[in-house]
């Protein structure tokens, strides 16, 4: 109980589905966790910027569009490239199947999808946040 | 540590978010770190932003800060939230409003929840007040969590305190209550959209009437989500801090912030100090078994503690 995770939930692109990240955040709020939740429509840009600014542990990205494929590894890279490239990036959302291992190898550590618990994710980011 | 510290005075965002970290969990190289700084700080124009939950605090600072960007100034934002007193957890949120400035390199945001610490900030929010101060930002504004009645320790602290208000909240109740009479330096009557703004000027205006003295607080309309009545507020906040400068209250203010942040510290360091020692615990287990009063608990404590009480 020393120290406090911090996970920034972020909507990349323009996608308007919020229900799963309001969903996600207030778990993660509920396991104890510091949520900052930044609401719809970030750029991948404002999400690093953000995450720097925050000091977050970790960045959960949901995507329900279609464009994770592209959004999603963008965070990534721009996280590498501000020196923070330690923070543990997840996401989730409607992916399909074929596309996880591609975001895996890009870098996005985990996917959860629709029916996955939140408790799995609760684990995850716990197991894996140092 | 030394990274940390010429980082941040070189004004690396990274490093300031880092050493933020540091002091806002208590890490080790917290006092050294502070100790480096410190003599950097003073700087800043420390603006306080409250009031009550939804009133429209954080739409208020996102337009505050755009309005002092065209001025040139930059900016350093802390936005409190509460914890959940059930899981100790927290949704941050404040940040939302604010997120056109997420790129602007003159614009540092850091989000903070109470960590169930009273007054409306977090226990470490005048610390993290210092890194900002020192990290070269000329106005640092502080959101507040939606403040109840003894919530109002921004005031303390802050150059000038902007007490936002909203009509329909059952307003003489509210501007009674609040007790932000005493607290505002400022009013902002924002959501002056709504019905009931008039009426809500009007109240706070008849109360202040009732109040003695040059300190008048100046009252604003503001529409926060429509940008509306922004450039006067602003300059209202400066006229006010122009007027503490002028009347030569600067003094007894900086000295007023320095005896709450030693107070501060020195409830948690005793309270430390004296938590770790068998002696703590068996004063409490003889204050429960009737033996010893409270009183007389504190006192054996602080001999314990080798602190004796001055004459009097
Ligand atoms: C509700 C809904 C809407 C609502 C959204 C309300 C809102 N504010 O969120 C409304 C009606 C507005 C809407 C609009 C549209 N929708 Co819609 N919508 C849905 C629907 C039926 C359910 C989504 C939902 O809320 N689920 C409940 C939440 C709790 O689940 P979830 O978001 O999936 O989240 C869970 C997991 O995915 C995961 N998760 C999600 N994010 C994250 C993030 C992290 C970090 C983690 C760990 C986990 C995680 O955990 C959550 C909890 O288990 C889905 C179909 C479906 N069955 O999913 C379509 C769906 C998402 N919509 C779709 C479409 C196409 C649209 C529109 C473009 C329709 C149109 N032509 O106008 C618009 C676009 C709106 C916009 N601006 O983006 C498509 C997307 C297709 C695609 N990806 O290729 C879907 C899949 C329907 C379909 N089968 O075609 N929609
Ligand atoms: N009509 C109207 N709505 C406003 C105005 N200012 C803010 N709001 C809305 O009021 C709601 C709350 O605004 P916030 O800025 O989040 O309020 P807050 O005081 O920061 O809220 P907490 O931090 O949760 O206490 C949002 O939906 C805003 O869009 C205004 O001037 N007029
Ligand atoms: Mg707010």
């Amino acid at each position: 109980m020393d120290k406090k995770i911090k996970v920034l939930i972020a909507k990349p692109g323009l996608d308007g589905h919020d229900r799963g990240a309001k969903v996600v955040s207030r778990a993660l709020r509920d396991a104890g966790m510091e949520v900052i939740y930044t609401g719809i429509r970030q750029t991948p840009e404002q999400i690093v910027a953000t995450a720097v600014q925050e000091d977050v542990d970790s960045i959960g990205l949901s995507c329900l569009s279609g464009a994770h494929n592209k959004l999603f590894p963008k965070v990534v890279n721009l996280l590498k490239e501000k020196g923070a490239g330690e923070v543990l990036v997840f996401g989730g959302g409607i992916i399909p199947d074929e596309d996880i291992q591609g975001l895996k190898d890009a870098g996005i550590s985990e996917i959860f999808l629709p029916g996955a618990s939140t408790e799995d994710t609760i684990a995850f980011i716990k197991e894996n946040v140092k | 540590m030394e990274d940390l510290v010429d980082g941040l005075l070189s004004g690396k965002v990274r490093s300031l978010a880092k050493a933020i970290t540091v002091v806002e969990n208590d890490r080790p190289g917290k006092r050294e770190l502070l100790k480096r700084i410190y003599p950097k700080t003073g700087n800043s124009y420390l603006l306080g932003i409250t009031g009550p939950p939804g009133a429209g605090k954080s739409t208020l600072t996102d337009k505050v800060i755009a309005n002092l960007r065209k001025q040139g100034k930059t900016v350093g934002v802390i936005a409190v939230d509460p914890s959940s007193p059930f899981s100790g957890g927290a949704i941050l949120g404040d940040r939302i409003r604010m997120q056109q400035h997420a790129l602007d390199d003159g614009v540092f945001i850091r989000s903070m929840a109470t960590r169930n610490h009273l007054g409306g900030l977090a226990k470490n929010t005048v610390d993290v007040i210092h890194l900002l101060d020192a990290s070269g930002k000329d106005v640092i504004i502080v959101e507040t969590v939606g403040v109840g009645q003894d919530e109002v320790d921004i005031v303390r602290i802050a150059q000038t305190t902007v007490v936002v208000m909203v009509p329909g909240l059952g307003d003489s109740v509210q501007i009674a209550k609040a007790g932000v009479m005493e607290i505002a330096d400022v009013f902002a009557v924002n959501k002056a959209d709504r019905e009931g703004a008039d009426k809500l000027f009007s109240e706070i205006r008849a109360m202040l009437d009732m109040v003695k003295g040059d300190f008048k607080p100046e009252i604003f309309r503001t529409v926060a989500v429509d940008d509306v009545g922004i450039d006067e507020l602003v300059q209202g906040i400066f006229a006010h801090g122009d007027r503490v400068l002028t009347s030569g209250l600067v003094k007894e203010k900086l000295a007023q912030k320095a005896e709450s942040e030693l107070r501060a510290y020195l409830v948690d360091n005793i309270m430390e100090r004296s938590t770790g020692l068998t002696l703590y615990d068996d004063v409490v287990k003889r204050i429960a078994a009737k033996e010893i009063t409270p009183m007389d608990g504190v006192e054996e404590l602080f001999t314990g503690l080798g602190m004796t009480k001055g004459e009097n």
